[in-house]
């Protein structure tokens, strides 16, 4: 609907619109055409989450350090929970801050349409803008934290590796599942409002089962194939393997990741899409 | 068959056969998961089979729309009326690709923009300056295109100094100067328009309605859904009215405007509640009927611009002592108050059914429809509401011929029709060199 000024002199937008469209036309270029608004709803979800608040997006490193060092205090003195050669604390806040860019993205997502009715039954855009840019803020809140992690690597004196370059790859899974969960429940969440309690639920379940306190070598080998079918595991797996730099690459939970991720995101693409003409009927 | 394909490229907007159906079972928001579980397991199969059914006609189907098929071309301004729950905001949303039809297919050739609603994604926590952006985003501006613009919004909204508040600090007025600023800088070629987009007071609805007539100057395709009968005239070039879901006049703009007011709108001239527990009203006052007949007749009788009429309400007044009046609006079908009358009592009058009326002379109301709006109001110390009916009266003056009107049979304009008494008198003859001359003895 919208052709960037520049390209005016293209031919005439045509729409066409009818009661429905397979899945391979459904507006791909729609959504390109519409990157600009991606960028304004992603700002405006980073920018709201803030405003009026003393800390500001101190917040965003505040909430998973106080996590990690209340779990460095109780779990790494008290308990001497085993850390896979790192800090305890080292290790604990590089899972938490995965697991945050997992768990906001998640909630936050599949609140999303709900959260945006007015919009919904009142313009036309791209569904799935919603869900995205709210994944897109939540990758600007990890960033952000990120740097924090820089300075507890420096504290306790662990030495950059060669490894760590490779990094996003880790944060790959974690950006596809999170949003493949969130458009799930963001397009249930339309009919049925029980989701609001059930992404409570399920995210506290879900930190139960990635390695986030724990290293996955706890977890006994004979479960390790189910374990590792959540897509966290790998990824928080190999991304602390970058960290240490050495040591054995967890190539099964891994490879596990980036398929059930992958599938995560592809089926809940297509169930988003396959409801979202519907959702300024039902919103 | 050229002419049919180079007719066909000239045409903005064209649906064929637009459907859209609602399922009411299926519509309330507080379904929620465990009823449709349990509706599941407690009959598996119906639950799978009428998934898989589909253009059944159920009895809990409501086709919003139906075999609406509609050609607009460029440069046009269609004006969509109708009553509410007709269709119209439907057929918009469907046009502007917020909800898929049914059936049906429509193709649109150009830029859309659709304002249904002002302000649509603006965040109260941001600033103006921020809004300014988003929601013309939002409406399918680029970023370019808002910065460019970015200055004469600020000063059509008048916001200038309030453009780093956070707009949840904003009084309604400037919020929605500041949305409809962002909205009238949309420059796609088609534009839908809701009506309710025209809010706020009236001379900001003057210039919302300006600004609509004025994207339609530039050559832009526009459709404009609205209950104004006086802006589809003035803006619209073409117009067609919707009654449940089909539409049912098509044509130029008034010709469809007037022939809506005189055969779709509908007429209540006589309103009766015989039960005092469930008439409308309240432990003051019920009101047990309301009627506008000719001075000498019955409500079923014709009215004309020459009858004088009766307006008679007939209340029980439940309390003996409070000091109850009534007054009475009545509105024309441009919106325009044409007048107010109020009963003016000097003591309570007694409890139990009453009888009030005023007459209407002849040779005071033009011909048109009509709405009376009743209000009951208590006087004591202050004046308070006690009851207030909108639309509680609807009704028709249909036009006769008079001395008034002469030879002439075409429209008569104004918001009364007095038959006033003209007087012409001879001042001084004509002085006998003026040419021509004559006296007349």
């Amino acid at each position: 609907m919208i052709s960037s000024g520049s390209r005016r002199a293209d031919a005439i937008a045509k729409t066409i619109i009818r009661s429905s469209d397979s899945f391979f036309t459904l507006g791909w270029v729609d959504l390109k055409r519409h990157y600009g608004l991606l960028y304004f709803l992603t700002w405006r979800d980073f920018k709201v989450r803030y405003k009026q608040t003393l800390l500001g997006v101190v917040w965003a490193i505040l909430q998973p350090l106080a996590i990690a060092i209340a779990m460095a205090a109780f779990l790494g003195r008290l308990i001497r929970m085993p850390s896979d050669n790192l800090p305890y604390p080292v290790f604990v806040y590089a899972g938490m801050v995965l697991w945050q860019l997992f768990a906001q993205g998640l909630s936050e997502s599949s609140n999303s349409i709900v959260r945006n009715e007015q919009l919904i039954s009142k313009v036309y855009f791209p569904r799935l803008l919603a869900p995205l840019s709210t994944i897109l803020a939540s990758l600007l809140d990890f960033t952000i934290s990120l740097l924090v992690l820089v300075l507890f690597l420096a504290y306790f004196r662990i030495a950059p590796t060669a490894a760590e370059v490779i990094f996003p790859l880790f944060v790959l899974p974690v950006v596809l599942s999170s949003l493949g969960a969130g458009l799930w429940l963001a397009a249930l969440n339309v009919k049925y409002r029980d989701v609001r309690h059930v992404v409570n639920f399920l995210v506290q379940f879900w930190f139960f089962a990635t390695p986030v306190a724990y290293p996955t070598s706890s977890v006994p080998v004979r479960w390790h194939m189910l374990y590792e079918l959540n897509p966290m595991v790998g990824a928080l797996d190999g991304f602390r393997w970058t960290l240490r730099g050495q040591g054995a690459f967890p190539t099964q939970s891994v490879t596990l990741a980036v398929f059930t991720s992958a599938a995560m995101l592809l089926t809940g693409i297509y169930y988003f899409r396959r409801t979202e003409d519907t959702f300024a009927d039902f919103i | 068959m050229r002419t049919s394909s180079d007719g066909n490229e000239r045409l903005a907007i064209r649906c064929e056969n637009i459907g859209k159906r609602y399922r009411i079972g299926l519509r309330p928001q507080n379904r929620t998961l465990r009823e449709t579980i349990s509706g599941m397991v407690r009959a598996p199969f119906r639950a799978l089979a009428s998934r898989g059914r589909k253009s059944e006609n159920d009895e809990r189907d409501v086709w919003a729309l139906r075999d609406l098929s509609l050609e607009v071309h460029h440069g046009e301004v269609l004006g969509v009326i109708g009553r509410n729950g007709s269709g119209k905001s439907t057929l918009l949303k469907i046009l502007s690709r917020i909800t898929k039809p049914t059936e049906g297919q429509a193709e649109i050739q150009g830029r859309v923009g659709s304002l249904l609603e002002v302000g649509a994604g603006f965040h109260p926590e941001l600033t103006g300056r921020e809004n300014i952006f988003l929601n013309g985003a939002v409406l399918g501006m680029s970023r370019r295109e808002i910065e460019d613009k970015f200055d004469e919004i600020v000063e059509f909204a008048e916001c200038g100094r309030f453009l780093d508040t956070p707009i949840k600090h904003y009084s309604s007025g400037m919020y929605v100067r500041l949305a409809f600023a962002v909205a009238a800088h949309l420059e796609t070629e088609i534009l839908f328009v809701d009506e309710v987009l025209a809010v706020g007071d009236a001379a900001f609805q003057k210039k919302c309605l300006g600004t609509i007539g004025n994207s339609a100057k530039q050559g832009r395709t526009v459709i404009f859904v609205s209950h104004n009968m006086t802006a589809v005239d003035s803006l619209c070039t073409r117009a067609i009215c919707l009654h449940e879901g089909k539409a049912v006049l098509e044509g130029p703009a008034a010709s469809v405007t007037s022939r809506y007011l005189q055969n779709w709108l509908p007429a209540f001239n006589d309103v009766v509640h015989d039960n005092i527990e469930t008439a409308p009203g309240n432990e003051m006052i019920r009101l047990r009927c309301a009627r506008v007949r000719p001075l000498n007749g019955i409500a079923t009788d014709q009215l004309t611009v020459r009858t004088p009429l009766v307006v008679e309400f007939e209340c029980w007044k439940l309390s003996a002592h409070s000091k109850l009046s009534l007054a009475a609006a009545v509105v024309n079908e441009h919106g325009v108050s044409v007048f107010v009358t109020a009963e003016n009592r000097e003591s309570p009058a007694p409890a139990g059914l009453l009888r009030s009326s005023f007459i209407v002379p002849a040779d005071l109301m033009n011909n048109g429809t009509y709405r009376l709006r009743l209000g009951v109001f208590l006087n004591g110390i202050a004046v308070t509401v006690v009851a207030d009916w909108e639309d509680l009266l609807i009704f028709e003056v249909h036009d006769a011929a008079s001395e008034l009107r002469g030879a002439y049979h075409g429209y008569w304009p104004g918001t009364v029709r007095p038959n006033l008494p003209w007087k012409t008198e001879l001042l001084e003859p004509l002085p006998a060199s003026v040419p021509g001359a004559q006296s007349g003895a």
